[in-house]
């Protein structure tokens, strides 16, 4: 049950948020010029990290606001949280 | 009243009150500030409950939340019954009724302790062993005879009728635990000004201290109970600190998130429980976790272990110092450690007799052995208990020398008559809680515990749970870690007296004189598991104590790891040759204690288990015979039966009405959003399939929406209000998740568009109304609108006024028939659908409900999203392909509909299907296959997604997706049923009105 800090709203409980999978991809600006497999990479592969990993989440029950996080999945640290389109503090 | 076994005095109970209570149907008596398990012991009942696998005959063992034993049954009104609770927990109650589980016909003869002759033959796993085949016998018989097996306590057969609460509640420290480490923590952080919540799970304070004797144990010259007393009493004064009885922490999850259950009405008579909540679940969010959850004694491991009269040493210091209750009168003693000599000089000096100690120990110099050898106590030092006798209750141990190794048993035997055996194999740190939050343990190699490590956490441990003995360590311990901790500085000094003597020796299973596998000694209680069960286990080649624990079912079930894991564990290292250290603990699981179902559902129970969304019509529909259909969380009205007509006539009458006169539809639960800003047009363009540049102001456009993954996600009409201003409407149960998907592009994906998303799903009322005089009714119900098809044409919309009401009337169609759509401001939904009503009564107008709806739409081979697809269908496959734009350079999901997959020809495709009997109604939901066998299996080549029989063709007509379904119309196909097959024909999936002609009828 994580506290997690929104960086629009502050500190609220983990129930008021959804996760979104991994960050920091970008979907391609021309993707007819794809490959199948270079779509396929972007469409389906996501990476499962025991570690730290770079997530997105949405504040879905409080401002709506989509947000990324760095979050150590082997025990759930929170590193930061960030605006989308910044990058992660190191 | 018979307590033969209450002290004439002593004790925190309140002898004017007396408490009458049944067990097992007899009548008993004793007093207020009783358990049921001092209660019982004052009558001299010790006989309480039978064991789980072998029915043997068990007693009160402990007092407290470890008791693995004495588990009851509470009886209250018919059906309503609460299994499973501990004997030493319930506080009795005027009128509590209590009968023993687990046995049948009574407690006193149990047919099930046959089991115990055969025990030799159901050892651990013998369930996975002899129930394995055949398999035909599973179901049938096996099933049947394991669950009359299984189980504790019977479950309520009534719905619960008792009130439960949810709390939330922050502070800056939690401390858990109000024993002498505890207390000490919250008075240090007490004057820290912070917001303190203490809670301990008994219903007084004080932990283990509260009983412990007050000749060899005082601080600041106090007696505990004093000082216990006055701490708490400033405690309650102060208003940062917020206190808590009864109170359990059931889980401790990560940051500092603890879920408690507090009992508020359970100890209280009948008469007063009615009305008040009985249970409250608190969901705390701490700053800080001070854990002071003490340390359970063990027991010993030593054949016919489990007899009614062997207790936990401590246990029995507590009957007699708080209830007043000798548990016996011929006393003897089993220790490897000091503690248990403090238990002998509390009884000995109330008069009691202690026939002997028996100490694995060769000696002891603290102070209370040394007491008990001047009191002239018999004292038998490097001994052990090899067998206990008596069958419902303890009569005479049988003692032995150890050896100098202490692996065997030498010398002679002897037997010592009693009534009572108090065991006590030394203290384990209560870590489950550190543990469930994530915390790693050590083990420490010469006390024989594992205590708290390290966490990542807020958190500190204070006091025995964090392997910190002697009362003047923990108290010092619990103010300096404390004052660190907050950092603060409340240092006071404190003048404590404890008895001398720490010298602890352990065995975790004690040597026997008899062969190995002829004993039965019992390392977990609840579970029946002895550790030959164990030593099986590890023959039979299970390692990891992870797998050992499941196969013996050690420390599982409520136990999980109070009493029965420590002995478990130290076996298996012993055997093993690995140290405790390395083969770590099992997982302590939450809740640490049960939690009632009831307590975790709390007020979302009936009607407010889920949200309930009503239309703004929807007291109409209720008043004009609706049935309702759930939708999500809408209920929306499913058909109008009149004069007790069926469903399947209703729905035809219906159907039949929308297109020769006219219907009327609520369609006021379909999503609606409110999109605005310069970009408008183009985030259109990227959601939809289709192009929405070239929409004029004031004309609708139905829009199809996929996932990046190409197949369909939602559809609906969307309307262009003005130059950057669209309305957006979606299926009913995808506007959530539409909203969602389209501010997760906006927001993550184009933050560069300028637009704006609003729902207003809930502002809007729809009243839709079809058929060929929809026309002639909206002419009469609104103002100034020219209704003339060049004015006002399909797929368009226009302002108007109902009275003094503005509306927005889109003419859209779902059915195929001429058809408008009256949005108004949601409050007034129901007087503009009751004017529709009264204008449309010359006409005939009809209410049709959701089921007429998809009957209609499919004649028109109309898709519903989440019907015809699932998620796996592209638009193509939907034979939809005129609405996927060429020309566009992009939208979500275009790329995937050129990846091979989804070009392939042979994808199940959207068809209509006829049956060769026009009665036949196929079943949704059917598959279908291309060649008949025999039997099954055989190739399914697609399934029916919608079927029904249409009134206004007068034949059944069903929808379907088959496997390259485009290329085989006016091919056989077959419906195989279990009680025949039916032949159907591939058709078009447009039943009726090919050209759009009623559109415009």
């Amino acid at each position: 049950m994580f506290l997690i800090k929104c960086p629009f709203c502050g500190e609220r409980d983990h129930s008021e948020f959804s996760y979104g999978g991994e960050a920091h991809l970008v979907r391609p600006k021309q993707p007819t010029e794809l490959s199948d497999d270079q779509w396929a990479e972007y469409l389906f592969m996501r990476k499962n990290i025991k570690g730290l990993q770079y997530e997105r989440w949405n504040h879905l029950h409080g401002c709506r606001r989509w947000f990324n996080m760095a979050r150590d999945t082997s025990n759930d640290k929170i590193h930061s949280v960030y605006k989308i389109g910044e990058k992660p503090s190191k | 009243m018979s307590n033969k076994y209450r002290l004439s005095s002593g004790g925190e109970i309140n002898r004017s009150e007396i408490v009458s209570f049944k067990f097992n149907g007899k009548t008993l008596y004793g007093y207020k500030g009783d358990t049921l398990a001092s209660a019982l012991l004052a009558n001299g009942i010790h006989l309480v409950g039978r064991s789980f696998k072998y029915h043997r005959p068990r007693g009160i063992f402990s007092s407290g939340v470890e008791e693995p034993n004495a588990l009851v049954q509470i009886i209250k009104d018919q059906g309503k019954t609460d299994p499973n609770l501990r004997a030493t927990q319930i506080e009795i109650y005027e009128d509590l009724n209590v009968i023993s589980q687990n046995c049948w016909p009574s407690v006193n003869f149990d047919i099930g302790a046959i089991n115990n002759f055969f025990s030799r033959i159901i050892p651990a796993g013998f369930y996975y062993k002899t129930f394995m085949w055949p398999a035909s016998l599973w179901k049938n018989v096996y099933e049947y005879f394991i669950r009359k097996a299984a189980g504790l306590g019977k479950s309520p057969t009534k719905k619960d009728p008792d009130i439960y609460d949810h709390s939330y509640y922050h502070c800056e420290v939690l401390i858990v635990g109000a024993g002498p480490a505890g207390l000490m923590a919250a008075k240090t952080a007490a004057k820290s000004g912070k917001k303190i919540l203490l809670v301990d799970e008994r219903s007084s304070f004080g932990g283990n201290l509260n009983f412990s004797n007050k000749d060899y144990n005082k601080i600041n010259d106090q007696t505990p109970f004093d000082w216990i007393k006055k701490t708490y009493q400033d405690l309650e004064k102060n208003k940062n600190i917020k206190i808590l009885n009864r109170t359990s922490v059931a889980a401790y999850h990560n940051y500092n998130y603890l879920i408690m259950l507090q009992n508020l009405t359970d100890h209280l008579p009948d008469k007063d429980k009615k009305g008040k909540i009985r249970q409250r679940l608190w969901k705390i969010r701490a700053r800080k976790v001070i854990l002071a959850t003490g340390a359970i004694e063990r027991p010993m491991i030593f054949d016919c272990n489990d007899r009614p009269g062997i207790m936990l040493s401590s246990a029995v210091r507590k009957y007699v110092n708080t209830y007043g209750v000798k548990c016996g009168e011929n006393i003897t003693i089993f220790t490897n450690n000091d503690d248990a000599y403090e238990t002998a000089i509390t009884l000995h000096d109330k008069g009691v007799k202690i026939k002997a100690i028996i100490d694995i120990r060769d000696n002891s110099d603290g102070t209370l052995p040394k007491k008990c050898i001047d009191l002239g106590i018999k004292i038998h030092w490097k001994s052990t208990v090899v067998y206990t006798e008596g069958y419902k209750k303890i009569n005479k141990i049988h003692v032995m020398k150890l050896s100098k190794d202490n692996n065997n048993v030498v010398g002679n035997k002897f037997k010592i008559d009693c009534d009572l055996l108090c065991v006590s194999g030394g203290y384990t740190p209560a870590i489950h809680l550190f543990t469930q939050s994530g915390g790693k343990l050590e083990y420490n190699e010469q006390k024989h515990y594992f205590f708290p490590k390290k966490n990542t956490l807020n958190q500190i441990s204070v006091g025995s749970c964090n392997g910190t003995f002697g009362l003047k360590n923990i108290i010092s311990e619990a103010q300096e870690k404390t004052n660190e901790f907050l950092n603060i500085d409340q240092k006071e000094q404190f003048n404590v007296l404890e008895p001398k003597g720490e010298k602890f020796e352990n065995i975790w299973l004690l040597p026997t004189n008899k062969v190995s596998g002829k004993t039965k000694s019992f390392v977990d209680y609840q579970n029946d598991s002895t550790s030959n069960d164990i030593k099986l286990a590890l023959r039979e080649g299970f390692k990891s104590i992870e797998h050992v624990k499941r196969y013996t079912t050690t420390g599982m079930a409520t136990d999980q790891g109070k009493i029965g894991n420590m002995h478990a564990l130290g076996i298996v290292s012993e055997i093993t040759n690995t140290k405790l250290g390395e083969l770590g603990t099992t997982t302590f699981r939450p809740p640490y204690s049960p939690i009632t179902f009831g307590a975790l559902v709390g007020r979302n129970v009936g009607q407010f288990f889920d949200i309930t969304r009503k239309t703004p019509m929807h007291d109409w529909h209720e008043k004009n015979n609706a049935k309702f259909e759930d939708v999500g969380q809408w209920k929306r009205a499913w058909y109008y039966p009149s004069n007790n007509e069926s469903m399947y006539d209703a729905v035809q009458r219906e159907s039949k009405a929308a297109r020769t006169k006219a219907g009327i539809l609520d369609a006021s639960t379909l999503g609606k959003i409110d999109i605005q800003g310069s970009d408008a047009s183009e985030f259109l363009n990227r959601v939809y399939t289709n192009a929405w540049s070239k929409l004029a102001i004031g004309k609708c456009r139905y829009g199809l929406m996929l996932n990046e993954d190409g197949m369909v996600y939602d559809d609906g009409v969307t309307t262009r209000l003005g130059e950057n201003h669209y309305i957006m409407t979606t299926t009913t149960g995808g506007a959530a998740t539409v909203m969602g998907k389209l501010e997760d592009f906006l927001q993550t994906e184009w933050p560069e568009l300028k637009v704006y998303l609003t729902s207003v799903t809930d502002h809007f009322a729809t009243v839709s109304v079809c058929g060929p005089y929809s026309k002639k009714i909206l002419e009469k119900v609104t103002q100034n609108i020219d209704y003339s098809d060049i004015n006002f044409p399909h797929m368009s919309f226009k302002d108007g006024l109902i009275d003094k009401i503005k509306c927005r009337v889109m003419r859209i169609s779902f059915t195929g028939e001429l058809s408008y759509e009256i949005n108004v401001q949601a409050n007034y939904g129901q007087s503009v659908w009751e004017k529709c009503m009264k204008a449309g009564k010359d006409f005939g107008i009809t209410p049709y409900g959701t089921e007429a709806m998809h009957l209609l739409r499919a004649e028109k081979g109309f898709i519903i999203v989440g019907q015809e697809t699932d998620g796996t269908v592209t638009p193509v496959d939907l034979q939809m392909d005129w609405i996927v734009s060429k020309k566009k350079y992009d939208f979500i999901g275009k790329r995937s509909l050129y990846r091979s997959d989804t070009m392939r020809e042979d994808r199940k495709q959207y068809v209509g299907l006829l049956t060769n009997d026009p009665k036949e109604i196929l079943e949704e939901g059917a598959q279908i296959v291309a060649e008949v066998k025999n039997m099954p299996p055989m190739d399914m080549v697609g399934h029916v997604t919608s079927s029904y029989y249409s009134p206004n063709l007068n034949k059944s007509i069903a929808l379907a997706v088959v496997k390259n379904g485009k290329k085989l119309k006016g091919k056989k196909l077959y419906v195989p049923m279990p009680n025949k097959t039916i032949e159907v024909t591939v058709s078009d999936t447009i039943f009726l009105d090919k050209e759009g002609k009623r559109l415009n009828a």
